[in-house]
């Protein structure tokens, strides 16, 4: 064995405690050296690891009949019928994104595309959820304008399309950013690739870019909190090269439709050291590499350097034997890497050799095995009080706040960001941004996947089991009004410093939240990330658990969008509203009203039989033809969700006022859930339906004209409100507004 | 007609126009469907059409088109458009026809500098050759753009030598057909966003007609381009 040994101090400032050290001596029989030390500190970290959060993701519902793969591969898979499966997942590029953020959000972007196609599936949709800071902040902007540039450089050079996604501002993300992105994938249902080796003697090949200094331990970087000098971590972040990323796709999809791919694995976080560690694992076998061929972009790297660098668009495969020269002709087609690097063995350990001397030697399973897992203490907080409507002030004109809120960062048209994504490439994008969700075609079909992502981190610091519960309640919503039916969901958990308690309890109320709402929906968990110590100098996030879901429409021709398609339509109110302003945007943008420790107040309370209940009383409405425009309620409430419908039809609305005693603001902005709006040429047969079925529904005005007009309110212009929908991105950014402010959204622009 | 649809490294939309433009033959009755022909290839059939597609050729390292320019398969693309054979370039087939010369004026980085993804207004500038053989004349279409870099740009004089031999194909309008910078995406001269050659056999654009080629999507206005090429061309 060469190389200087490690100790204690060096393992500390691998970011392994003392314990974990005694560990390491234990399994090794030995004091590592160097390079073990860093191959046990990554595979040790919290992002590989998930040694605080795997105790808690196990109490997940994983699995439905239409569940192929649940958590533990790369992606989850699920059956869509036809013989195909949908392949997802999300994840995090959190703490590169702050410290670089145009490569950061990129390499966020091809790193979750490679999960998905490593296991056979043609990516046909990205999505994308970032928080930013306070727009005051100082770094907000150039934040904002630089990852959306990045997400974009990345996801349109690869020409997969970037359809949906969410925006939020709020102080508690001023240090820690979050670029949160999920990829979907089709592929053949009896052609899914997972990394399990298997086969001794099978040569273990890499494919890709070449391997640089850039990215070593970034995985122990992002399992850390960020102090003074934060920038010096550049040197961790990637740097993604999406033009090799096409060609990688369309390489492994060439080589996917032959049999020479016996297991596939990304190198993802920790590089060459977790993707041949996790082959062999699953595999049960062991590994040997021979690092003098691994494609260096230098002379002259160490071996540590190898196995810890993150390069991006690499790939490791394990092949059939015989199969070396038709897999190296088609990698040579497309101008890639091609080394084989190495064979499985029977040992059960990774031995690494250079210059035919032995440079490393550990157990894999007893690694794998020994990973620590923790049970972190952790404190509930106590429940918010509830806001009385009657203790908010109401507005003097509800139009003049709805045109305040729509005309602020928190509801104003994304429109900036999306035109910066190419959102139609791949000719399948049946509903394009700006809806409840996107609807993508099945390529040569009429079906069609819906997606969204979704996370109201203002909920979740106020009450986290209610605001979990209502991350996945809203994805499952969003996917409903377009008439899909929700499958399944990805969870992508953001949170602090999991060793405090208060923040340890954010996160299990968050999952048990998230539990409770995926079994009443049955809506399962079949994949997801954890990204933890989002702290800058001991102060957290807000707890964000973003929630990515897909729903399946039958037929594209019986989808719902948000548009008013008419005039002369009755506009009906599905659920029961009770006016809850707490936690509510308009508690805190009109009225002023801190949301910080518990001045917001309880958010709404999620009651899932009823989500259930009413969400599949709308689905029933739209797959039977008697309905075509549908938007759920949820930021703003019921007065944003109609200035949405208007201004994306073109087509005005007069409401009128609730039957019962609610108090206009609350019923016009509370936040209640399990909410639709639809359409239809006559209320009356929907709103007997509704009452057979034991749903709440009312009808509250109809379509026309070019205004809107809300009890309490002067009429608004619609041009008016788009011109303050359309503002506020482009001015914050610097620019005049954007062209063509007299388009709608959606696919109804005329 | 028979078509050959080149595909660079880096190619992303060549599915997308293979799927239009097969559409459009099978609505003409024929029974082939567009070849793909991999850049690497400078001998391949001999066809009546040949598009470029869109994408990221190369990356769009060094300049958008430059290296897509000097691959085997284009020097036979030029000898060919040279002979006569019309080629259609989009978005970056349009960035690559410029680089080969096979097109006057060049592709400067948008004048927002940011990609611009937006369904715009074309006005049809001429009725002539095969490719807006399906418009009439002063139509205006909905079709969206995708680009980071489509500014056209020529000089003043070329310009007037395009505008006198008509080889303006389309330009940026608005709903009225008035050419409003408004309605300009990325502050192309004269609102130009499609080309000629002179002898009207080449045509390139930025925007993307096979992208709202089929009503599903929200849109058909490219439809007629592709139409009318099959028709032009059997």
């Amino acid at each position: 064995m060469s190389g200087a040994l490690a100790n204690e101090r060096l393992a500390a400032e691998h970011g392994l405690s003392a314990e974990e050290y005694g560990r390491v001596l234990e399994i090794m029989g030995r004091a590592p050296n160097l390079l073990e030390l860093g191959i046990f500190s990554v595979m040790w970290s919290e992002h590989c690891s998930y040694k605080s959060s795997k105790a808690w993701l196990k109490t997940l519902p994983t699995e439905a009949p239409w569940v192929i793969h649940g958590p533990g591969e790369n992606a989850g898979v699920i059956d869509i019928g036809e013989g195909l499966v949908a392949v997802f997942k999300m994840e995090s590029h959190n703490h590169p994104s702050y410290i670089e953020p145009y490569q950061g959000a990129a390499t966020g972007v091809g790193g979750i595309l490679r999960d998905v196609f490593t296991m056979g599936a043609r990516p046909i949709a990205n999505l994308n959820a970032l928080r930013f800071g306070a727009p005051a902040h100082p770094k907000t902007r150039h934040l904002l304008a630089v990852v959306v540039a990045g997400i974009g450089g990345y996801g349109n050079c690869v020409g997969v399309h970037t359809v949906g996604g969410e925006l939020n501002f709020d102080p508690g993300y001023d240090g820690n950013i979050l670029v949160n992105a999920m990829t979907v994938g089709l592929a053949p249902a009896d052609r899914i690739f997972t990394s399990q080796a298997s086969g001794v003697g099978n040569p273990v090949v890499y494919v890709g870019s070449k391997t640089g200094r850039d990215g070593i331990h970034g995985a122990t970087m992002a399992s850390a909190e960020f102090g003074e000098g934060a920038e010096e971590k550049r040197p961790t972040v990637q740097v993604g090269d999406p033009f090799t990323e096409k060609l990688l796709i369309e390489a492994c999809l060439e080589l996917m439709a032959t049999d020479a791919i016996v297991a596939i694995q990304d190198m993802g976080a920790a590089g060459l050291t977790s993707s041949s560690f996790e082959m062999a694992s699953k595999g049960g076998l062991g590994v040997e590499l021979d690092l003098d061929r691994v494609p260096c972009r230098e002379d002259g790297m160490s071996p540590y350097e190898m196995m810890l660098s993150e390069s991006q668009e690499r790939m490791l495969l394990v092949l059939a034997p015989g199969r070396e020269d038709m897999a190296r002709a088609v990698f040579e087609k497309w101008d890639l890497d091609f080394a084989i690097i190495g064979r499985l063995t029977e040992t059960g350990r990774m031995v690494l050799r250079l210059r035919g001397e032995t440079v490393g030697d550990l157990p894999i399973d007893p690694l794998a095995e020994a990973a620590p897992e923790y049970r972190r203490p952790y404190e509930v907080p106590p429940p918010p009080a509830e806001v009385l409507a009657a203790t908010v002030p109401a507005p003097e004109d509800t139009g003049a706040s709805l045109a305040r809120l729509l005309g602020g960062p928190h509801l104003c048209s994304r429109r900036w960001v999306w035109e910066q994504y190419d959102h139609m490439v791949m000719a399948d994008t049946a509903a394009r941004p700006g809806g409840d969700a996107a609807v993508v075609r099945i390529h040569g079909s009429d079906r069609g996947l819906a997606m969204t992502a979704d996370c109201t981190p203002r909920y979740c610091a106020a009450a986290p089991h209610a605001g979990g519960a209502r991350a996945v309640a809203e994805a499952w919503r969003n996917l409903t009004a377009t008439g899909a039916r929700p499958l399944a969901i990805t969870d992508n958990l953001n949170f602090g410093n999991p060793e405090r308690p208060e923040i340890m309890g954010q996160f299990v109320g968050c999952v048990e939240g998230i539990g409770a709402a995926c079994r009443a929906l049955d809506f399962p968990v079949v994949s997801g990330n954890v990204s933890l110590y989002n702290e800058t100098e001991g102060r957290a996030i807000p707890p964000t658990p973003t929630i990515g879901a897909v729903g399946l429409i039958d037929d594209l021709a019986r989808a719902a969008t948000i548009a008013f398609k008419a005039a002369g339509q009755e506009i009906v109110l599905i659920g029961e509203t009770r006016g809850h302003l707490g936690a509510s945007l308009y508690l805190r943008e009109i009225a002023a009203r801190t949301l910080d420790g518990d001045g917001g107040g309880a958010p709404p309370p999620v009651d899932l039989v009823a989500e259930r209940r009413n969400g599949d009383f709308v689905r029933g409405l739209i797959a039977t033809g008697q309905v075509d425009t549908c938007h759920d309620l949820s930021d703003g409430g019921l007065g944003v969700a109609l200035a949405e419908m208007a201004l994306a039809g073109g087509v005005g609305a007069r409401i009128e006022p609730p039957e019962d005693e609610t108090p206009l603001h609350a019923w016009l902005f509370g936040e209640d859930q399990a909410r639709y709006l639809i359409c239809a040429t006559a209320a009356g047969p929907i709103l007997e339906a509704a009452r057979a079925a034991d749903v709440p529904a009312a009808r509250i005005g109809a379509t026309g004209g070019a205004t809107l007009t809300l009890p309490g309110g002067r009429p608004i212009s619609l041009g008016d409100l788009r011109a303050v929908h359309e503002a506020w991105l482009p001015r914050y950014v610097g620019e005049a507004r954007g062209n063509n402010p007299g388009e709608a959204h959606g696919n109804n622009e005329d | 007609m028979k078509a050959a649809i080149i595909v660079f490294p880096g190619s992303n939309c060549d599915r997308d126009v293979r799927v239009a433009l097969a559409a459009a033959m099978a609505r003409a009755g024929a029974k082939n469907e567009p070849i793909m022909v991999w850049h690497k290839e400078a001998d391949f059939p001999k066809v009546d059409l040949i598009v470029l597609p869109g994408g990221f050729s190369y990356g769009d390292y060094l300049r958008c088109g430059a290296m897509a320019a000097h691959s085997p398969a284009m020097h036979e693309v030029a000898r060919r458009a040279r002979a006569g054979v019309p080629v259609l370039g989009i978005c970056n087939g349009f960035q690559i026809l410029t680089e080969a010369g096979l097109l006057p004026g060049v592709l400067m980085r948008n004048a927002s500098l940011k990609f611009v993804c937006r369904v715009v207004r074309l006005r049809v500038e001429a009725r002539q050759g095969p490719f807006t053989h399906g418009y009439a004349a002063g139509q205006v279409v909905r079709v969206p753009v995708a680009h980071h870099d489509g500014n056209y740009f020529a000089g003043d004089e070329e310009m007037e030598r395009l505008e006198e031999r008509g080889q303006i194909a389309f330009r940026y309008c608005d709903a009225a057909g008035d050419l409003t910078s408004a309605a300009n995406p990325n502050g192309s001269a004269r609102n130009v966003a499609g080309v000629f050659n002179e002898a009207k056999t080449v045509l390139g654009l930025m925007p993307h007609p096979e992208r709202l080629a089929d009503p599903a999507l929200g849109g058909a206005d490219g439809r007629p381009m592709f139409d009318g090429l099959v028709e032009a061309l059997s």
